[in-house]
């Protein structure tokens, strides 16, 4: 069981770095054409990182479904 | 650094001892008042007093308020004023149950003196990668900062000891942190924190002579959030509460809203020999606690002991994480 946890607490940390660097080398640099307006701009970069949230928040919910039927299991 | 070393054993000393001393005179003034409530963990009709966040109120504020007459800066003001404003949304909480949206937004509330101050950099720095430069959304993780931080702690303060334990391991990790980064002054805040949380889980360790209430774990929250914004060290702190915010990520993405915690279905139940064990319940919410009892019932000790191992191992995660803040690719 603590292994498990401890296991959950360790993805969570490399999800932090991982969706960092993401969102600095990636998302913060990305840019459309000189013609769009900045603000189109803005939008899709805010939609790129509500989806990173949403892969986050999607695996982290798989990995405690897992935790947790395993446990009951056992 | 003279000044910065007798300023930090000072106010640390400060912090400590006030609550060290003063806790034990609020117990007899709360029990007097019959300002108590049942220990629902514990065999019998164990009354507790409660809360006992006045004492951690008077530490934290009185170390704070010294650290200002060392350091005038605006950013230990803020960390004043933003404890002293979380503390009474606790307390109004203490006294009066509220509804579940209440302590997130008056918590929201709390960052104004964060950014009426401008005690904040807008660039979030993220280890290994740098930094990266959000203006207009940084101002909206202020105002979110403080009501995760708030809540997280408040979340996890479910068996005896665990919001004053865990704040101290946390603090001790951030202060770490923030003494790498050579942020001295704000390092220093946090050490304040750090020993008035100490001073408080004498008091709070299981089994519990005293309960903080909301006033005192939204405190604790609150003032680790301010001084994780004013330190620049917003995803450190983070990680070094990871526990507390599996909790809470365990708790919405069981009951998907945010309630008031007393209007939930108690994810554990008692054996027979007052163990706790997760509850068959399909309803009810899984916690960090749940999760450590879904294989076998642990003792309320057992517990605060798995959960007090956890918040090591994150602190550890969040010093290498600052460590891993020098190094850029």
């Amino acid at each position: 069981m603590e292994i498990k946890i401890y296991s959950f607490i360790s993805v969570m940390w490399i999800l932090i770095l991982i969706g960092g660097g993401i969102v600095i080398k990636l998302v913060g640099p990305f840019s459309l054409s000189e013609d769009i307006e900045p603000i189109i701009t803005s939008g899709v970069k805010v939609s790129l990182a509500i989806f990173l949230i949403f892969i986050w928040v999607f695996t982290l919910t798989k990995i405690k479904n897992w935790i947790f039927k395993s446990q009951i299991k056992s | 650094m003279e000044e910065k070393i007798i300023a930090a054993i000072i106010v640390s000393a400060i912090a400590f001892f006030t609550i060290y001393v003063f806790t034990p005179i609020l117990i007899k003034f709360l029990e007097k008042r019959n300002q108590t409530v049942k220990d629902v963990n514990k065999i019998g009709n164990v009354m507790i007093p409660r809360p006992g966040g006045i004492s951690i109120f008077i530490g934290i504020v009185a170390s704070e308020i010294t650290l200002y007459f060392f350091f005038p800066i605006s950013e230990i003001l803020a960390i004043i004023i933003t404890s002293i404003l979380g503390f009474s949304v606790g307390i109004i909480d203490d006294r009066k149950v509220m509804g579940g949206w209440f302590k997130p937004v008056a918590l929201a509330f709390c960052a104004a003196p964060i950014l009426l101050l401008g005690v904040y950099d807008s660039n979030l720095d993220f280890p290994i990668f740098g930094s990266v430069k959000i203006p207009s959304l940084y101002l909206a993780l202020v105002v979110f900062m403080i009501p995760i931080t708030g809540n997280t702690l408040n979340s996890i303060d479910v068996l005896n000891g665990i919001v004053s334990g865990f704040t101290t391991i946390a603090s001790f990790a951030l202060a770490i942190s923030l003494f790498i980064l050579q942020n001295y002054e704000i390092g220093i805040a946090c050490l304040c924190l750090a020993f008035a949380s100490l001073a408080f889980y004498k008091y709070h360790k299981f089994p519990s002579r005293i309960f903080p209430g909301d006033s005192g774990s939204v405190m604790f929250g609150a003032t680790y959030g301010v001084i994780a914004i004013v330190g620049g060290v917003e995803v450190i702190a983070a990680i070094a509460i990871l526990p507390a915010i599996i909790n809470s990520f365990l708790f919405l993405s069981s009951v998907k809203k945010i309630v008031e915690h007393r209007e939930i279905k108690n994810p554990t139940l008692h054996t027979d020999d007052f163990k706790l064990k997760s509850t068959d319940d399909n309803h009810a919410p899984i916690t960090l606690v749940r999760l450590l009892v879904a294989k076998k019932p642990l003792s309320e000790k057992q517990i605060c002991n798995e959960i007090l191992k956890l918040a090591v191992f994150s602190g550890v995660l969040a010093i290498i994480t600052t460590f891993m803040m020098g190094v850029e690719i």
